[in-house]
């Protein structure tokens, strides 16, 4: 609680204008039918997530091509608020040319990013993140469907929130993901915790086998487990350009945690890692600076440069790093 | 044309409240405590309010209104000093309350349940309603308070009062109503009606917002939530906020002049607008509405997720409410809706729609043609209208909701 937290920001201001575009004019609403689907030679995939119960509901329409696997076909119908259906939309074209191997690896933070108006700004506040994360899932449910995969069985089964149905492997990635470090934090992401709080803690309205602050401390232990890990590895391999990306973001908050942020803190400041991005030439490192590091006149010439050279001599010679 | 009926919300200050209150910021703005002519130039104006909050509650003179900053500090005051007077330094240990109050009383309940106070919390009827022998069962011989609502926010539903401060009286227990989406909306008789502590709110009834009260029946105990100086009898300290005294006075006495007519005009045009909103097939309005303010509606339109309607409808310039939990900060469906039993679908499904006497019948031409096409719009786009069905075995799994 701050200065600017005295007047909440307005639910819809948070909202990006692509949001708000997509709300308004959703561009894949709509169905497609097996009649369509089969006059192309096409196999048409529904697949529902979520519930009118639930307060969310989307249902996916996937076209695939059978000879390539590509969807070369997607629609929508979406029970929810704005964000839910501007979700759903970018999903759709996010889904669209690509195959359903493809498909599956599509991240909710892939939707919400799609929706940002500039890379650094979320499109969303974090209690509506859980729009994105429905994306998500329906499109692994849709996958499985595709792939002749149980549906059951393709979306490992230990529900912990029975109300949002959200289950464990989701919530260990979602924690993982995105860096989450609060019951407060995965409800808003998954909706896990947000209905009839049982899965929160012991104690609740009925007995649970898994509660979100277990597996919210095994996970964090976990993280760190594999961030120390992936910095030794690292360090001894020099495979940094080889890392899935989470193992890259790992692999830079070690080593800034190892030879960094103590400076940062020590003055007041720190900073967090965004996003990474590898091209041709460089691999870039998005960052936030944090506290009295931000407007810092250090903070774009000789701290810039130090962070830079560290990951450089530690992870790989391609680093470029991009505060925004 | 812009059309505002979230006046459960908060209302417009009417133009004549603001014009009595406008002397008392630059020319008549000394202390009413002051023994100067500045400060005892206000006092006119401050007994004319008080006379004015009398009369229009009918309350008696033995009885205390005093003046507070909002409904918020009235539900506070009564809630904790009960606490205070009668279960931390009494023998009573139990409040009694319901489901579906304000924040105002359910948190501090909370709150002095954390304090070592017994809280029950009353179910409503599928009506929304709290049923009188559903408090009598619940009182104890260390039941300090009980605390109901007079009409719900939500629905606009009316608790029958008289018949729960006759089983309080009768039990010997105190009465606490929130009458804030009561007063000014429908006749409040507190001599008619057994209450021993009532909250109200201006900024409900065409006030401004920052000014409340608190009756107290029969000047009875009750140790003050703010200390300080000797201002309101000593019953509440703070300088007197004169000009917002000055314009409750004059909002309530606009509010209860006649309410029967203003009340009539007002149901004539709540009740065509929400005979022209069941029109759409797959929708519902909670409660009787013989039994409700005569200003709200809380409809639900089967399909159409409660944000998502407020956004069309705000689209529209139309200003709405609804307790759809995708609006809320924590994502809890509407307590209200889940209180009164309605399938849980329905607890993000509901808009309420409340009108003001300014409320004019253009703008309620204008609300349902613009209400229909955002239900038109968005049932188009729900998944719970779409025609082809899930490939076998994509169905959703059922949302079950757990609720107490």
């Amino acid at each position: 609680m701050a200065k600017n937290d005295l007047l909440g920001a307005s639910l819809w201001d948070a909202y990006s204008n692509k949001v708000t575009t997509l709300m308004n004019n959703p561009n894949h609403q709509g169905e497609i039918t097996e009649e369509e689907a089969t006059a192309h030679g096409n196999r048409l995939i529904v697949a529902d997530f979520g519930a009118e119960s639930c307060g969310d509901a989307v249902r996916l329409y996937w076209e695939v091509d059978p000879r390539t696997d590509i969807i070369v076909n997607s629609k929508f119908k979406s029970f929810g608020c704005g964000t839910a259906i501007a979700s759903s939309d970018i999903m759709t074209e996010l889904c669209v040319g690509k195959t359903v191997k493809e498909a599956v690896k599509i991240t909710n933070i892939d939707v919400e990013f799609a929706l940002r108006d500039s890379p650094e700004i979320p499109a969303v506040p974090p209690q509506k993140m859980h729009c994105s994360v429905m994306a998500y899932d329906v499109i692994k449910k849709a996958a499985g469907l595709y792939m002749g995969v149980d549906s059951e069985s393709f979306e490992e089964e230990i529900i912990v929130c029975e109300c949002a149905r959200v289950s464990l492997k989701t919530l260990q990635e979602v924690i993982k993901l995105n860096d989450l470090t609060t019951i407060e934090q995965i409800t808003d992401y998954t909706k896990a915790g947000g209905f009839c709080k049982s899965c929160i803690r012991p104690g609740g309205h009925e007995k649970r086998e898994y509660y979100l602050v277990d597996i919210l401390r095994d996970t964090r232990r976990e993280m760190d487990e594999e961030k120390m890990k992936a910095a030794a590895d690292a360090g001894a391999k020099g495979s940094f350009e080889s890392m899935t990306l989470v193992q890259q973001i790992k692999a830079i908050d070690a080593q800034i945690d190892e030879s960094v942020r103590q400076f940062l803190i020590m003055d007041g400041g720190d900073m967090e890692v965004i996003d990474v991005k590898p091209s041709d030439d460089y691999i870039d490192v998005y960052i936030r600076y944090l506290g009295a590091c931000n407007g810092c006149a250090s903070s774009a010439t000789g701290t810039l440069y130090a962070i830079e050279s560290t990951l450089k001599e530690k992870l790989s010679k391609k680093i470029r790093v991009l505060p925004i | 044309m812009k059309v505002y009926l979230d006046n459960n919300a908060t209302t417009m200050v009417d133009p004549l409240v603001v014009e009595v209150m406008q002397p008392f910021f630059s020319e008549i703005y000394g202390n009413p405590n002051s023994l100067h002519k500045f400060g005892t130039a206000s006092h006119p104006a401050i007994s004319k309010a008080i006379d004015q909050m009398y009369k229009a509650l009918n309350a008696s003179d033995s009885d205390d209104i005093v003046f507070t900053s909002c409904a918020t500090e009235s539900n506070n005051w009564v809630l904790k000093s009960i606490f205070a007077d009668h279960i931390v330094s009494g023998d009573k240990n139990h409040i009694i309350t319901t489901e579906v109050e304000h924040p105002s009383v359910l948190a501090a309940c909370r709150a002095l349940e954390k304090e070592g106070a017994k809280v029950t919390y009353l179910p409503v009827n599928s009506e929304g309603v709290v049923e009188p022998h559903v408090v009598r069962s619940f009182i104890t011989d260390k039941t300090a308070l009980v605390s109901v609502m007079w009409a719900s926010n939500e629905t606009g539903m009316i608790n029958p009062i008289k018949e729960i401060g006759e089983i309080c009286k009768e039990k010997g227990v105190l009465f606490h109503s929130d009458a804030v989406q009561a007063i000014g909306k429908i006749p409040v008789d507190l001599q008619d009606v057994h209450v021993d502590f009532v909250s109200m709110s201006a900024h409900k009834f065409h006030g401004p917002k920052g000014v409340g009260a608190l009756y107290i029946r029969n000047s009875q105990p009750l140790s003050p939530l703010l200390h300080g100086g000797e201002h309101m009898g000593g019953r509440r300290s703070g300088t007197l906020n004169v000009p917002y005294i000055v314009a409750m006075g004059k909002a309530i006495e606009l509010a209860t002049t006649n309410i029967e007519e203003k009340m009539a005009s007002i149901r004539a045009k709540r009740d065509r607008l929400e005979d022209s909103l069941l029109e759409l097939s797959d929708t519902f309005v909670v409660g009787n509405r013989k039994n409700r303010t005569p200003n709200t509606i809380l409809i639900s339109i089967r399909g159409v997720e409660g944000e998502g309607m407020l956004w069309d409808l705000n689209n529209s310039q139309v200003g709405a409410s609804t307790g759809s939990a995708c609006a809320s900060e924590d994502l809890q469906a509407n307590t209200v809706m889940l209180a009164i039993g309605a399938d849980s679908e329905l607890a993000h499904t509901g808009i309420r729609l409340s009108l003001s006497r300014f409320t004019t019948d253009s703008e309620i031409d204008y609300t349902i043609a613009h209400f229909k096409k955002a239900v038109a719009r968005l049932r188009a786009i729900s998944s719970s209208f779409a025609k082809v069905g899930p490939t076998p075995g994509g169905e959703s799994k059922e949302c079950e909701l757990h609720h107490h």
